[in-house]
Parts: C-alpha cells; sequence; structure tokens
C-alpha cells in the first residue's frame, strides 16, 4: 500500500475503468429496475453500483476519486432517498407503497450504493489515519 | 437429510471458532460462518423435489416452483449480517489503535 | 396511523443526518420534537384501545397482499402497553441527552444512532410476523452496537465489541430457530403459526425451537446464564445510552418477544414455565450476589437490571393472570426507574468526574435535583411503600403464594430484603455523605435536570397505575393477550 494508493494503478487500468465504468453503473440500474421479475432488486443493485465507485477509487486513487465523489454530497443522496421512501409510506394510502415497481427499487439502490461507498471510505480513512499516527 | 446436518456442523465450526480464537478478526470470520450456516440452511428448506427456481415467467406453470419465501428472508438476513460484520471491523480497527493487539486475551481492561 | 410508530422515527434520524451541518440547536429541536411526537401518539394509542367497547386492535396491511401471504403490523393490548413505556421513556432520555452529549463532536450521529434504535425498537413491538420481529430487533441491536461505542474510549470499544459478538451468536440461534419453525409449519405469520401448530403439534420441533429462542432471546434480556455482556455494556456506555439500554433495550427485544412467542405462538406448557422459573431465580440470586462487590455505580445498576429481570421472568414463568400483572407493572416499573437511576449516574460522573462508589459523596447537598431523583427511585427499586416498586414486587410474591409455590415467594421476599441492603449500602455515602471537594466538574444542565426531575415524578407516581380507572387503560389489555394465549390471536380475516 504505501504512497500507492495516492497515485493509483497503471495506465492500462486506469484506461480500461474509463472505458467500463459506465457500463457497470449501467449494469447496476438495470438490476434495479427489473428485480421484481428476475433476481436482483433494490440491494443487489445498490451493491453493483457501490462497485463502481470502489472501482473509481481502487484504480484512480483515494485523493482523485474523493474530489469526484465528495462524501457530503453522497450523504445528501442517502438521507433524501430514504425521506422519499418515507413520504410514500405516509402518502400512498393503506399500505400499497410496496407495490411499486421504480420508486421504493431506486430509492433502495439510492441508499444502498452510496452508503456501502461512504462506509469503504471511513474504513479506508481509518487505516491511514493509523499509518500517519505512526 | 444429511445436507441439514451439514449446515448444522458448518453452524458448529463457526460457534467453535468464535468460542476458541483468541484472534479478534478470527471471531468475526466465525461470525460470518455461523451467518452463512444458517442462511444456507434457511435456503435450504425451501427446497421442493423437481422444483424450478421461482420467477414469473407468463409461459410456465407456476406448481413447480421452489418456495420464494426463504429466498427473500435469505437476501434480508445477508443485509443485516453485512452490516453486523461492517461494524465489528470498523471496532477492530479502533481496538487495534488503542489497545496495540489483536489478541482478546489481552482486550481485558474492563474487570468484574 | 399504526406506521407512523415507525415512520417518525426514522423521518426523525434521517432528516438529522440531511442537515447535519446546520446548527446544533437544530438538531437537538428536531430530537425532542420527534421523541415528543411519538410519546404523545402512543399514550393516544393505549388510550384509544383500552377504552372498553374499542376494536381493541389497530391494524395495518403492508402491501396489497392479505396476511398470511402478506405482512402486517399489528397494535394489540400488549404492544400498546410496551408502545407507552418504551416512547415515554425514550422522550425523557432524549431530553436528557440534549445535555449530555454537548462534549461530544458530530452530535447529529448520535442522535441519528438513537432515531434509529427506537424505530428498531417500536418496529419489534409492532410486528405481526416472525421475521418482521427478527429484522426489526436486529435494527435496533445493531444501532445500540454502534452506540454503546459512541465515545470511542477504550473501554466503550472492548464493551460494543463484546456485546456485539455475544449479540450476533445470539440472533443467529434465533434465525436458526426461525428456520426450524419455518420448515415445521411453512408459514411466518405468527397467528398462522399458532393455528398450524395446534392442530398439528409436532412435539420434538418445538421443543428445540423453545431451547434455541430461549438461549437467544434469553441473552438479549441478560437473563442467566446470559447475562455476562450487561456489566461490560452498561457500565461502559454514554449514559443516556445506558438508560436506554438497560430500560428499554433488554424489554422489548427479549422479554416482549419472549413471552409474544412462548406465550401467543407455542402456548405455555408447564415445561417452558418451569424452566423461566428456574432461570428467573438464578437471574435473580446472581443479579443480587454480583452487585453486593461492586465499586463501580453504573455497573451496580446493571447487575441490578439482572436481578429485577429476573422478577420478571419469574412472573412470567408462574403465569396466572395476577403473576402477569405483577411481571408487566413490575416491568414498566423498572423501565422508568433504571432509566432514572442510568440518567443520575451520569449526572453525578460528570459532576465528580469519577464512577467509584468510594469516591463519591454529598451528591443530595450539592445537586438536589440529582440527589432526590436517585433517593426515590433506589427507594421504589428496593420495594418500600407507598412506591410502586413496592407494590409490582409485592403482587408477584402474592402471586407465587395463589399459585402454590411458597418457596419461590420466599426466595423473591428474600432478594427483595437483599436489593434494599445493598442499595442502601452503596447508595447512601454517595448522597448523605459530607460534600467532598470539587473537582472541575460540569453541572446539570436545564435540559437534563428537567428530564430527571420529570422520570422522578413518574417513578414516585407510579403506585397510581393500580388505580381501576388507569389500570383498566394500560394493563387491562396486556394481562388480557398473555392469559388468553394462542386464542388471542388476530383473526387473519380482519386484517383489511
Amino acid at each position: 500500500m504505501g504512497t500507492n494508493s495516492e497515485k493509483g494503478m497503471g495506465v492500462i487500468v486506469k484506461t480500461v475503468t474509463k472505458l467500463t465504468l459506465g457500463f457497470i453503473l449501467l449494469y447496476g440500474i438495470y438490476i434495479t429496475l427489473s428485480g421484481h421479475i428476475s433476481p436482483g432488486g433494490g440491494f443487489a443493485g445498490g451493491v453493483i453500483i457501490a462497485l463502481s465507485f470502489v472501482h473509481v477509487m481502487l484504480a484512480f486513487g483515494k485523493d482523485a476519486a474523493l474530489k469526484r465523489l465528495r462524501p457530503p454530497g453522497l450523504r445528501l443522496v442517502i438521507s433524501g432517498a430514504a425521506l422519499v421512501f418515507l413520504a410514500m409510506a405516509i402518502i400512498v394510502p393503506q399500505g400499497r407503497v410496496f407495490d411499486s415497481e421504480v420508486i421504493v427499487p431506486l430509492c433502495e439502490a439510492a441508499i444502498v450504493g452510496p452508503g456501502l461507498f461512504v462506509i469503504f471510505v471511513a474504513l479506508v480513512l481509518l487505516s491511514k489515519a493509523d499509518k500517519d499516527s505512526e | 437429510m444429511t445436507i441439514y446436518l451439514l449446515c448444522l456442523a458448518l453452524f458448529s465450526v463457526g460457534l467453535y471458532c468464535v468460542l476458541r480464537k483468541r484472534n479478534i478478526i478470527k471471531i468475526i470470520i466465525g461470525i460470518g460462518i455461523m451467518e452463512y450456516a444458517v442462511n444456507l440452511f434457511f435456503a435450504l428448506i425451501g427446497y421442493r423435489a423437481q422444483g424450478r427456481s421461482p420467477i414469473f415467467a407468463p409461459d410456465q406453470a407456476i406448481r413447480n416452483m421452489v418456495d420464494p419465501l426463504p429466498q427473500a428472508v435469505v437476501l434480508t438476513s445477508i443485509v443485516l449480517g453485512l452490516s453486523v460484520t461492517l461494524m465489528l471491523v470498523a471496532v477492530a480497527i479502533r481496538i487495534y489503535e488503542r489497545y496495540g493487539t489483536f489478541d482478546i486475551t489481552k482486550i481485558t481492561r474492563l474487570k468484574g | 396511523m399504526v406506521p407512523l410508530f415507525m415512520v417518525i422515527p426514522l423521518a426523525a434520524a434521517f432528516i438529522i443526518a440531511l442537515t447535519a451541518k446546520l446548527d446544533e440547536r437544530v438538531h437537538d429541536a428536531c430530537a425532542v420534537t420527534g421523541g415528543f411526537v411519538i410519546a404523545a401518539l402512543s399514550i393516544a394509542v393505549c388510550a384509544l384501545l383500552g377504552r372498553s367497547g374499542a376494536p381493541g386492535v389497530m391494524t395495518y396491511r403492508i402491501g396489497s397482499l392479505p396476511p398470511p401471504a402478506g405482512i402486517a403490523l399489528v397494535i394489540d393490548g400488549l404492544s400498546s402497553f410496551m408502545l407507552v413505556t418504551v416512547n415515554l421513556v425514550g422522550f425523557l432520555v432524549t431530553l436528557y441527552a440534549t445535555g449530555y452529549v454537548k462534549c461530544y463532536t458530530d452530535r447529529w450521529k448520535f442522535y441519528s444512532l438513537f432515531f434509529l434504535m427506537l424505530s428498531g425498537i417500536n418496529g419489534v413491538l409492532l410486528a405481526s410476523d416472525i421475521f418482521n420481529l427478527y429484522v426489526f430487533m436486529e435494527i435496533a441491536a445493531i444501532a445500540a452496537y454502534f452506540l454503546v461505542a459512541f465515545g470511542t474510549e477504550a473501554e466503550e470499544l472492548e464493551a460494543s465489541f463484546k456485546y456485539a459478538i455475544m449479540g450476533s451468536v445470539a440472533s443467529a440461534f434465533i434465525l436458526l430457530g426461525i428456520a426450524f419453525l419455518y420448515g415445521a409449519t411453512s408459514t411466518l405469520n405468527m397467528a398462522d403459526m399458532a393455528r398450524v401448530l395446534a392442530a398439528s403439534n409436532p412435539a420434538r420441533v418445538i421443543q428445540l425451537v423453545s431451547v434455541l429462542f430461549i438461549m437467544g432471546f434469553g441473552l438479549k434480556a441478560a437473563l442467566v446464564p446470559f447475562h455476562a455482556w450487561l456489566a461490560y455494556a452498561h457500565s461502559s456506555a454514554p449514559a443516556p445510552v445506558s438508560a436506554m439500554l438497560s430500560g428499554v433495550l433488554i424489554k422489548v427485544l427479549g422479554i416482549y418477544a419472549l413471552s409474544r412467542i412462548f406465550f401467543n405462538v407455542f402456548g405455555m406448557d408447564t415445561a417452558i414455565m418451569q424452566i423461566l422459573i428456574v432461570i428467573g431465580v438464578l437471574s435473580m440470586a446472581v443479579g443480587a450476589i454480583l452487585a453486593f462487590g461492586q465499586s463501580d455505580i453504573k455497573r451496580l445498576f446493571a447487575y441490578s437490571t439482572v436481578s429485577q429481570i429476573g422478577y420478571v421472568a419469574i412472573g412470567l414463568g408462574v403465569a396466572t393472570p395476577l403473576a402477569v400483572f405483577g411481571a408487566l407493572f413490575h416491568l414498566f416499573n423498572h423501565s422508568i426507574f433504571k432509566s432514572l437511576l442510568f440518567l443520575n449516574a451520569g449526572a453525578i460522573e460528570r459532576l465528580r468526574g469519577t464512577r467509584e462508589l468510594g469516591k463519591l459523596s454529598g451528591i443530595l447537598a450539592d445537586e438536589p435535583v440529582t440527589g432526590y431523583a436517585t433517593l426515590v427511585s433506589a427507594l421504589s427499586i428496593s420495594g418500600i411503600p407507598p412506591l410502586g416498586g413496592f407494590w409490582s414486587k409485592a403482587i408477584i410474591i402474592f402471586a407465587c403464594i395463589q399459585a402454590g409455590r411458597p418457596a419461590l415467594a420466599l426466595i423473591a421476599a428474600l432478594i427483595s430484603i437483599l436489593t434494599l441492603v445493598y442499595y442502601f449500602r452503596s447508595l447512601s455515602p454517595v448522597l448523605f455523605g459530607p460534600k467532598a471537594e470539587m473537582t472541575a466538574g460540569a453541572r446539570p444542565t436545564l435540559a437534563m435536570n428537567a428530564a430527571m426531575a420529570a422520570l422522578a415524578v413518574l417513578v414516585a407516581a407510579s403506585a397510581f397505575a393500580l388505580l381501576p380507572a388507569i389500570k383498566e387503560v394500560l394493563l387491562n389489555g396486556a394481562i388480557a393477550v398473555l392469559t388468553n394465549g394462542t386464542a388471542n390471536n388476530v383473526p387473519l380475516g380482519a386484517i383489511q
């Protein structure tokens, strides 16, 4: 690890990441939205979206990734999605909220994806702080 | 029948790991093994002989599906296990910063 | 109205997370408002359901599938009683916490986790199928593991780690029990499960699952021999977290879930009653004996909790209507006075800078609110008439004699005397001694004093819950749910 985690990996990895990033995100959204017909759903789609963010962080290094994906903005996304979910639970009459096929899985993916990425960032920052304090 | 007994044997392996290992990380892995064993057991309970996967397709009969309810339950349970593991790992990192060791027999600052 | 019990705490948690960068007073106001709204809502629901002639249950269906295929939320007598207990204590502890957590940075994280825990506890009380109960129990437990470690001191981290490991093992046992039950009945809805079990009666499976559940839920309720985590977690956690853990979380996750499953799904039979009585006696005795040698004030209160939960377990084990009444009333009393004692311990620790009993003295003269609150709750928990603790213990003792178990009543009375002895031996130098030299401690703020005073008034007035008017609204529904056993489940067709 050492200083390599800031600069990221070699140029091959960076180019391939730039090419495939959009496809991974698209795949995550596809699994989220087709969860009511085939295996998947909000949680699995959210994990794949989080994987795309983690991919960026591993390939480009911690500082470059965090400049683009800021944790405060991600926290806004998570809280906002949770509040949308709760608002729907109140507004929609007598419990039909879980029948919707689009909004609920999207809310779940929006909570899980950035959530897992924020946790990954927190753990990486923890170990970095450990190394700095030695 | 043997497959259920094997799941319970896996559960016992995880329980042994939690009880007898001294490294914190191995205890966390033991908890993970126990969670996997219970999830596997629950998913296997839903098996029906000659069943197919429980996906609703308009051209196939519903009659010979395996039980979909344990699969939904296991999905939720995996998420819960993930949260517990995340918390344990975060606490373990901080314990290493404070105590300087991963050995649980040396982390005994709380007495009585 | 039913899902509001979960929606409001979750909304409060996420609104506080959303506005994390704003001023701290916004978070305090949001937290106190949320707590107050839920407490008022729970009292309203209990009054609505307890009035004779009312339907007695409130249901809410999630999704458009009817149960037993779908999921429903149900409030019946026992749930409404526990909701009042939980949310009242939760609101007052939140009020206290707005003063206590001023020394932490990132206070919004504390409030968010606190309300996540509260929503998980409310969800356990509302769940009508067993897997929903498990999921909400896990939410509350994981939030509690985080909260115990919140100050990130070395002791708090160690306590949180040990609590989390033991709690996770218990949850794995519970999930294994749920898996066996599903294999035997092929349904997860508790009312449906009771019907199928009564019809087919697979004795071996019920025995196995009972043992697994007693192990799992017994660890969550800190019954002996599963009590080892309690002293660590409750003594090292921040004071509002200790109050919530000891006063609310143990009771809901352990005792409520245990009684819901054993009374309403399995039906009590003599083997389970005997096991509960034995575990209850062990808890009472071990808790009282271990509390004698303690020098740390919070650890003393933690072992006292183990002892009092033993009383509740005995009451549930004897299972006559009078014993169930005593057990539920003691549950309510213990929530109020144990959470008040932990809040006082937090204020004392802030004031004097230490938790050692030998070094604390003169609290009554120094801080009258804290001192009198500790005095009132110590008197009540020791069973001094006319405070509420005396009545609840007396009812349990009379119920044991009435059920034909005089030895049990004798043991309960002896442990009550032991409780009196160790409380006064430990707390009278703390309260009445000479005023120690002032360390640079922090005085309790207005919010903390207000919360402690309100809880002290509740402790002093809890004997009034025995008045027929209040008892009918608060407790009769709960007693009826437990004593009717498997016949009490909401018929599935009634859930619209």
